[in-house]
């Protein structure tokens, strides 16, 4: 009889309507499965969201099937596809001491300041034109980001199942998208906050 | 290697479907349902699924036109949810009574007023007793196989067949299946034959004015009035459970997966405190079962109910004949009465020498939040020893998660 206590792997998105988190967060499922995480979960939170606001979606890794499908209230890793989503919502809830807080941002990694916590910063918005997408697409970019600091899944793989997700739509820009993000993300794991002003 | 794949609960639904080779799709769109009929009318018109879709303009339309397929012999879906399922209710009676094997997926979800789009499971239990076979599918795994097998199991017994599977929880939610080989599936699920199917050459009249009493019929065999129909309804509804298992058994050589088609029991074997619920919270409780053993030494175990119309109430009875506490935990309830499941539960264990204390719980309704910490709490609490209720306090439903 299978337990269900395996370590779950729990990871937030926070995004806004039309920015493509869920896929981002697909594309990570689909990936962490094809790298032997035979439970992979992502589950969207749905409200009355409209196109702008704030969205969050849920992804849940595991090396065994997951049986608990309830939303993630606390988090191993939050990430952030638009940092001015920071003044508008809470992004740290509930995010485990030492979690990771994954960040598109035009600021440099020493600029924020999350005490307790790990942060791991790049700028997908610029890395996604510099790969040839249109400006404002993050969504690809910003994986990259996740598979450097939490080195959960490869980056050969992460970008060859985005190319498959965008297949006919920019597959390579958005591969290589996440390969510059991923060479790009700079980390502050030292848990006790930056020097800052954010 | 695993031919799984990672793909939503509505897309699982509709891959079944295009594998079990529906000739005709009929629906009209609802939240959470519609992926699933728009996948299929894309599979349709891009040519990978040889099927007619008929779009119409209401519910009670859609299972209409699958009321008119399968009696002309074609094997027919439809999914809907929430007020579409109602809106269908009186066509739902109909497919029942004219014995139609239509499969229909429904994906659970609040009733209105007030409007909600998020799950429970009002809508299914409200339909409990219009005469259709109801399932509950726990993952997407088991939304493709029931869903396959209900095909089977409605044109074997000529009832049709709800696949109950929730809002959200499942039909948005991507996880890893694994979708059967189209082969095997051709060989599992024969084509649909339907003996009495419309056709000009053999005119038939049926479900016309049925008379109250008995009758001779031209040839001069004597035919059952409304009620002998009606109870051949109830009494074949009832050998459906284990037919139902010799399709699963069937299934199991086909594809190697299956064994728990009537109920789904974890941890049970020397549970002292059992847990029923249905759909996708009866797997959540296997995380609760697991850390109330672990960590309170309590013999806890959940015992997944995957068929709720029939109702296998001799079968739950006796799986729950040495538990001191059964703790049924629903998405729903009878308005000034109590839960569905539980009520049906407590009758079923009537006629049985043991009879464990009972608990009900309403949980998750329209959505609200079911913290798995608070399923442990609310299960741990209820079960110590301390705890001993009179009937007038134990036997109404505990509403979980209010926050008024």
């Amino acid at each position: 009889m299978q337990q269900t206590n395996d370590q779950i792997i729990q990871i937030r998105w926070h995004g806004r309507g039309g920015q493509g988190a869920i896929t981002a967060a697909k594309v990570v499922a689909e990936a962490a499965f094809r790298s032997g995480y035979g439970g992979a979960v992502m589950a969207p939170t749905f409200g009355t969201e409209r196109r702008g606001a704030p969205v969050t979606t849920s992804l849940k890794i595991s090396r065994s099937k997951i049986y608990d499908l309830s939303p993630i209230t606390t988090p191993d890793i939050v990430v952030v596809l638009d940092h001015m989503i920071l003044h508008e919502v809470d992004v740290t809830s509930g995010l485990k001491p030492g979690g990771w807080i994954i960040m598109n941002s035009p600021r440099m990694v020493k600029d924020y300041s999350f005490p307790g916590y790990r942060t791991a910063v790049a700028n997908a918005t610029r890395l996604g034109v510099e790969a040839g997408l249109r400006k404002g697409v993050v969504n690809t970019g910003i994986i990259g980001a996740l598979g450097r600091a939490s080195g959960l899944i490869g980056i050969d793989i992460l970008a060859e199942t985005i190319a498959e997700e965008f297949s006919g739509r920019n597959p390579d820009a958005n591969a290589l998208a996440a390969r510059l993000v991923y060479d790009a993300t700079l980390m502050d794991d030292s848990t006790t906050g930056g020097p800052t002003d954010a | 290697m695993s031919k799984a794949i990672i793909e939503s609960g509505n897309v699982a639904a509709a891959m079944a479907v295009q594998l079990a080779r529906a000739e005709v799709i009929a629906a009209y769109p609802i939240t959470p349902q519609t992926p699933v009929t728009e996948k299929l009318s894309e599979l349709i018109t891009a040519g990978r699924m040889d099927a007619e879709y008929v779009a119409v303009e209401s519910e009670h339309s859609a299972m209409a036109v699958c009321i008119g397929a399968a009696s002309a012999g074609v094997r027919a879906f439809t999914a809907t949810s929430s007020n579409g399922l109602l809106y269908m209710s009186e066509q739902l009676h109909w497919a029942a009574g004219a014995r139609l094997p239509i499969v229909m997926c429904v994906v659970n979800r609040g009733i209105g007023a007030p409007w909600s789009v998020w799950n429970d499971h009002q809508d299914a239990i409200s339909q409990r007793d219009a005469g259709w076979i109801q399932i509950f599918a726990k993952d997407h795994q088991e939304i493709v196989d029931m869903t396959l097998k209900a095909f089977r199991l409605a044109e074997l017994v000529h009832i049709p067949v709800m696949v109950n599977y929730d809002g959200y929880y499942l039909s948005h939610t991507y996880m890893p299946f694994e979708p059967p080989d189209a082969e095997r599936v051709d060989a599992f699920l024969p084509a649909y034959q339907y003996k009495h199917a419309l056709s000009p050459e053999h005119p038939e009249s049926l479900n016309t004015v049925t008379l109250p009493d008995a009758r001779l019929d031209v040839q001069g065999v004597k035919r059952g009035g409304y009620m002998d129909l009606r109870h051949n309804l109830h009494e074949e509804m009832g050998m459906a459970i284990e037919v139902w298992e010799e399709i699963d058994r069937d299934f199991q050589t086909h594809f190697g997966r299956g064994g728990a088609p009537v109920t789904d029991p974890y941890r049970c074997d020397d549970a002292e405190v059992v847990i029923v619920a249905m759909g996708s919270m009866a797997n959540q409780f296997r995380v609760v079962v697991d850390r109330l053993r672990q960590d309170d030494g309590i013999r806890a175990g959940v015992l997944a109910l995957q068929m709720y119309r029939p109702f296998p109430g001799a079968m739950l009875a006796r799986a729950l004949q040495s538990a001191k506490h059964v703790m049924v935990y629903e998405k729903g309830l009878s308005y000034g009465s109590q839960g569905a499941l539980y009520g049906d539960i407590k009758s079923a264990l009537y006629p049985y020498p043991s009879r464990p204390q009972l608990h009900n719980f309403i949980v998750g309704l329209g959505g609200r939040e079911i913290p798995t910490e608070s399923l442990y709490q609310t299960t741990k609490t209820s079960c110590a020893p301390d705890r001993i209720l009179p009937p007038a306090q134990s036997d109404v439903p505990q509403w979980i998660g209010l926050q008024l």
